[in-house]
């Protein structure tokens, strides 16, 4: 077999070349050959291939993710902004805090334990790249129906795997969600997030500069993991003893990152690290180019080097592998010698692969002959753009005239009590505890607040009790309905989430889950979906930092429903302030804030009651957002409330029954004059939260929420064994804990 | 190279819940008439050199000091043709 | 005066700095071990932490208990050395023998992780002092391969002698046979337990509860009574 160096792709222009089956499109190829000046060579190809794909260039989305950044506010806050692996924020007292969240849908659905624990890693190794030590990770799951066999299948795997990597790790699991729907059946969606802390001065780069630094290919040995359609390019024939040149399914090895974790931990205290990259999709061809591309410009590897746990792989092979676990590192050459030191004492490969170069070429050597020459900046960062068209679908009208409010009710008390039983007790509103306990929340010694809170909240620094909250959600039901609305509601709900446990939000890292971008009415949602959230993270002052896009999760025709996710970072001065749901000490008063109107559209008892989607999503009001937000901060911090739940799927009766059942105390409530049981119970309007205010606070309460203009309204207090609504109903708390937590159990268990 | 298998499982009167969940699962996926299950670990051994008596007593001591428990498990070993 | 606690990291150990926090929480020095050193650096005690070791590849603790430092730590327990195993720490000892039995996979299969009750059997060992005989305490479990077993003879041996010492109270999250969460060695020096007492000695944190600094306390007041 010739190798196809650059010499001989130079020399024979006619040969005809694969680039259909590796994805590529017709006029993405000659563009390559304009590039070049010449056809590529099978390395090459494979390169451009794989960083030109949607998930690795971002083609059909960048047109409307540059919204982010054209429409950022204005933050002190932001230390790095979109572009580098992740998103750096400045919390305070020299402390920088790094986080993003990424799916890692398909993989997950094929192989729901290793794709699920894949995206784990794949996400902690960005955080280490930027400089910092992972200190949580949460996870926003979504499923399928729960009841389907194929939910069944998917769901223990992508658990296990979450809380088999995580937890081996030793990252404490702080939130996230669980989520089931019929959409999602053929597409579940696996969102991790990862948060990390370091000082400002340990902020690392991706990229490469200084000609004569060395690169340095360091962690796991590397495999035919995830090789796609390399194998066209190969033109050996298979031997019988050989390794089955089959596209490998990722296998995470967590023990393998915990070592590169402290082992780089340990390279950046002796800054040994001009530049690094970690090795996610589309591995080595990514790590090369972006790091070159975002330095000075020249590169040159010789791949023959590169450590193999497979030594039949192909030069196209060892460039596209997605082998887990893999860090590329830029290193002075008088400090080559220590970094190789501290990996070998945690017996961590580490090779040099290669360096900077004075040029503006990625030059790639097999074996001494050339295989790759190219610009890295038209590899990582000049990709195709599409303007892929869209159109508002012409079901959307229909969809929002099927007006949830009109749908019949439950009339009376007994209906009522039913009714919330049912809700509780449902998969989406049921207590996910039996998920949540696979998940380690201790480790490292410093989670405040885990789920069932509000937000996850990690303290930063133990003398100054600083830290750091984070919320994620997504509620697709409302983005269907709405995408733009969608989008903001999601945004305000983790706002919110935030606030409510007494910190302050800062930054947001989004994961945009979408059906494909070739359809028309799926690309309009995403079109919508990002000015929505672009318009409200510029209302409410808090940028977006990074995130990642998943498109094409549909079966079919059948696209998933529009699920933009939101994960806001804030900041809390105290942690011993925070402000947790439960309900905790009988007498205190308990105050619903915000306005309540009749907004059932897409809500959770018009999916658990009738099967139901449709109509308008709750109204969004995001002035009212950041009034509620300072006064739930400044309520926190002054010990004005003693704990707080911010109201979402479920409205105001699942709120008091998580916070009920969390603090083991009941609730008297008294339906506010003028507002329907069942609105008040079921509604789902956006901006409020119940607070509970001990009795010696609620005169300053009421006054700081009255000079501001929030309106707040006393609902009833904390006390008993039940949870009752005057004239009503009275369900014991036993009851609702039965209904609660029984139902995960009861399919998995 | 020749390679040695050497077989670890746990002692019969070790409760196996993975064996067990295994063994639920059977009738459910169609496969009837299997009344136990019982898992266990299986490590192959590319041993350089010939696999004589003296390299047998060596793999022996290995899997009973590192590769099995041998508070909980017992091991086979033979080689493999 | 205070003691010096020895915490030693193996490659995957997790809850050594948490352990360390706990030791100078209860006012003793914490001394960083590394796996490849063979020197003790004259610590008056030794914990081995919570975690992954080694991925809990082979058998969980299977590889640490091979370490360079476990060869001197080994010969340092039979000599009277107190030792703590925590979770993956108690793994280590049972394959290394300083404690009889084995750690197997949780009978439901899964990774819990939850706020335990124990009951406190032995309060007499170096490491419980600071417990009343039959006190219930409450601290963090979070583990996999948590499930306690050995045969008859020996769990009825470790009966008789009084070295079960801690016994799970309210719900046994693992099947480890007689409720045993944690076990002693005949001479008293050598502790493990499955729960992470390091993760309740801080108010706030975690579960809130402080129940678990008593283990650091007490082997501080025994070393420092001892000297």
């Amino acid at each position: 077999m010739t190798l196809d160096t650059v010499k001989h792709a130079a020399e024979t222009p006619e040969v005809g070349q694969p680039w259909a089956e590796l994805g590529l499109k017709q006029d993405e190829y000659e563009r390559i050959r304009e590039i070049l000046d010449r056809r590529p060579t099978g390395a090459e190809l494979a390169m451009y291939s794989v960083m030109w794909s949607e998930h690795c260039s971002y083609k059909s989305s960048k047109v409307h993710l540059k919204q982010f950044g054209d429409k950022a506010p204005a933050s002190d806050a932001m230390l790095v902004g979109i572009g580098e692996n992740a998103g750096v924020v400045d919390v305070g007292q020299g402390y920088a805090v790094t986080f993003k969240i990424e799916s890692h849908n398909h993989p997950s659905y094929i192989e729901p334990y290793q794709g699920a624990a894949t995206g784990v890693g794949g996400i902690v190794r960005d955080i280490l790249a930027m400089g910092a030590r992972p200190v949580a990770v949460m996870d926003p799951l979504r499923f399928g129906a729960f009841d389907h066999p194929d939910t069944k299948r998917v769901l223990p795997g992508i658990v296990s795997g979450v809380g088999g990597y995580g937890n081996c790790l030793g990252l404490p699991n702080i939130g996230g969600e669980v989520v089931f729907d019929a959409c999602y059946q053929g597409n579940p969606l696996v969102n991790a997030l990862c948060v990390g802390v370091m000082r400002h001065e340990d902020i690392h780069l991706a990229k490469a500069s200084g000609p004569g630094n060395k690169v340095i290919l360091y962690g796991a040995r590397t495999g035919g993991d995830g090789i796609g359609g390399v194998s066209v390019l190969a033109s050996e024939t298979f031997s019988d003893t050989g390794p089955t040149k089959r596209p490998a399914v990722q296998v995470g090895d967590p023990f393998q990152e915990k070592l590169l974790i402290e082992c780089t931990l340990e390279i950046f205290r002796e800054d040994l690290v001009a530049g690094i990259q970690d090795l996610g999709g589309a591995g080595l061809s990514c790590a090369t180019s972006e790091l070159a591309s975002a330095g000075s410009g020249g590169m040159r590897v010789e791949l023959d080097t590169v450590p193999l746990r497979d030594s039949s792989l192909s030069p196209e092979e060892i460039l596209m592998s997605e082998s887990q676990e893999r860090m590329c590192a830029i290193v002075e050459p008088a400090k080559v010698a220590r970094f190789l030191e501290i990996c070998e004492k945690w017996d961590v490969i580490a090779t040099v692969i290669g360096e900077v170069t004075d040029g503006e070429r990625l030059e790639i050597f097999w074996h001494g002959e050339q295989i790759v020459d190219v610009p890295p900046r038209t590899v990582a960062h000049e990709g195709p753009v599409y303007e892929r068209p869209y159109a508002r679908p012409s079901w959307q009208d229909a969809l929002q005239a099927d007006d949830a409010n009109a749908l019949p009710r439950p009339a009376g008390g007994d209906e009522l009590r039913a009714s919330v039983l049912a809700l509780v007790s449902s998969p989406n509103q049921a207590s996910k505890a039996w998920i949540t306990d696979q998940y380690d929340r201790f480790v490292q010694g410093n989670t405040v607040l885990a789920q069932p809170e509000d937000s996850g909240i990690v303290r930063i620094d133990a003398d100054t009790n600083l830290g750091v909250a984070i919320a994620t959600d997504g509620n697709g039901r409302f983005a269907k309905l709405d995408p733009y609305a969608g989008a903001q509601l999601a945004l305000a709900e983790a706002y919110r989430n935030v606030a409510t446990t007494g910190a302050k939000p800062l930054a947001v890292s989004d994961c945009l889950n979408f059906g494909s971008p070739e359809d028309p009415a799926a690309m309009w949602q995403f079109a919508e979906a990002c000015r929505g959230l672009a318009d409200g993270c510029l209302v409410l002052g808090t940028p977006v930092t990074g995130g990642n896009v998943s498109l094409y999760n549909q079966t079919g025709d059948v696209a998933i429903h529009p699920t933009p996710v939101v994960a806001v970072l804030g900041v809390i001065d105290d942690v011993t302030r925070r402000t947790p749901i439960g309900f905790a000490e009988e007498g205190q008063l308990l105050y619903l804030l915000g306005d309540t109107k009749e907004e059932l559209g897409g809500s959770a008892w018009s999916q658990v009651a009738h099967g139901h989607l449709g109509g308008l999503p709750p109204v969004v009001d995001l002035e009212r957002e950041k009034l509620l937000a300072e006064i739930l901060i400044s309520a926190s911090r002054d010990g004005m409330v003693d704990a707080a739940h911010d109201l979402s799927d479920g409205g105001l009766v699942q709120a008091v029954v998580e916070s009920c059942l969390r603090g083991g105390l009941g609730a008297r409530l008294v339906v506010p004059d003028g507002l329907d049981p069942f609105v008040f119970l079921f509604s789902e309007s956006a901006g409020r939260v119940v607070v509970a205010v001990p009795r010696s606070e609620e005169l300053r309460f009421n006054d700081m929420c009255g000079a501001r203009g929030l309106p707040a309204t006393r609902i009833g207090v904390v006390d008993g064994d039940s949870v009752e609504v005057q004239g009503q109903f009275t369900i014991p708390l036993a009851e609702l804990r039965e209904a609660h937590e029984g139902t995960i159990p009861s399919l998995l268990a | 190279m020749a390679r040695v298998v050497v077989d670890v499982m746990l002692k019969p009167e070790i409760l196996d819940p993975q064996g067990q969940a295994v063994q639920r699962a059977l009738p459910r996926l169609g496969f009837k008439g299997i009344a136990d299950v019982r898992q266990g670990k299986r490590f192959e051994l590319e041993v350089e050199g010939p696999v004589d008596d003296a390299a047998l007593a060596r793999i022996h001591e290995m899997a009973e000091t590192f590769l099995a428990n041998t508070v909980i498990e017992d091991f086979t070993v033979r080689v493999d043709s | 005066m205070t003691a010096r606690i020895g915490v030693v990291t193996f490659p995957g150990t997790l809850d050594d700095r948490d352990t360390q926090r706990a030791v100078r929480l209860a006012g003793a020095e914490p001394v960083a071990l590394w796996h490849r050193d063979k020197d003790l650096q004259q610590v008056d005690a030794v914990v081995l932490p919570g975690g992954f070791s080694y991925g809990d590849y082979l058998r969980a603790g299977a590889i640490s208990r091979f370490s360079p430092l476990m060869e001197t730590i080994i010969a340092g327990a039979k000599d009277g050395l107190p030792v703590l195993g925590i979770c993956n720490g108690f793994q280590v000892l049972t394959e290394s023998h300083l404690l009889p039995g084995a750690m197997l996979r949780n009978n439901h299969l899964h990774f819990i992780c939850r706020d335990q009750k124990l009951k406190v059997e032995n309060a007499q060992t170096s490491w419980t002092a600071d417990y009343q005989q039959g006190q219930e305490i409450s601290i963090p479990l979070k583990n996999i391969d948590g499930r306690y077993v050995a045969d008859e003879h020996t769990l009825d041996e470790l009966e008789a002698e009084g070295r079960v010492v801690f016994r799970y109270a309210d719900w046994n999250p693992n099947g480890s046979l007689r409720d045993i969460a944690g076990i002693t060695n005949a001479a008293g020096n050598v502790v493990g337990l499955m729960p992470h007492p390091e993760h309740a000695v801080e108010p706030l944190i975690g579960t809130g509860r402080t129940d678990g600094l008593g283990f650091f306390t007490s082997i501080l007041r025994k070393l420092v009574n001892a000297s």
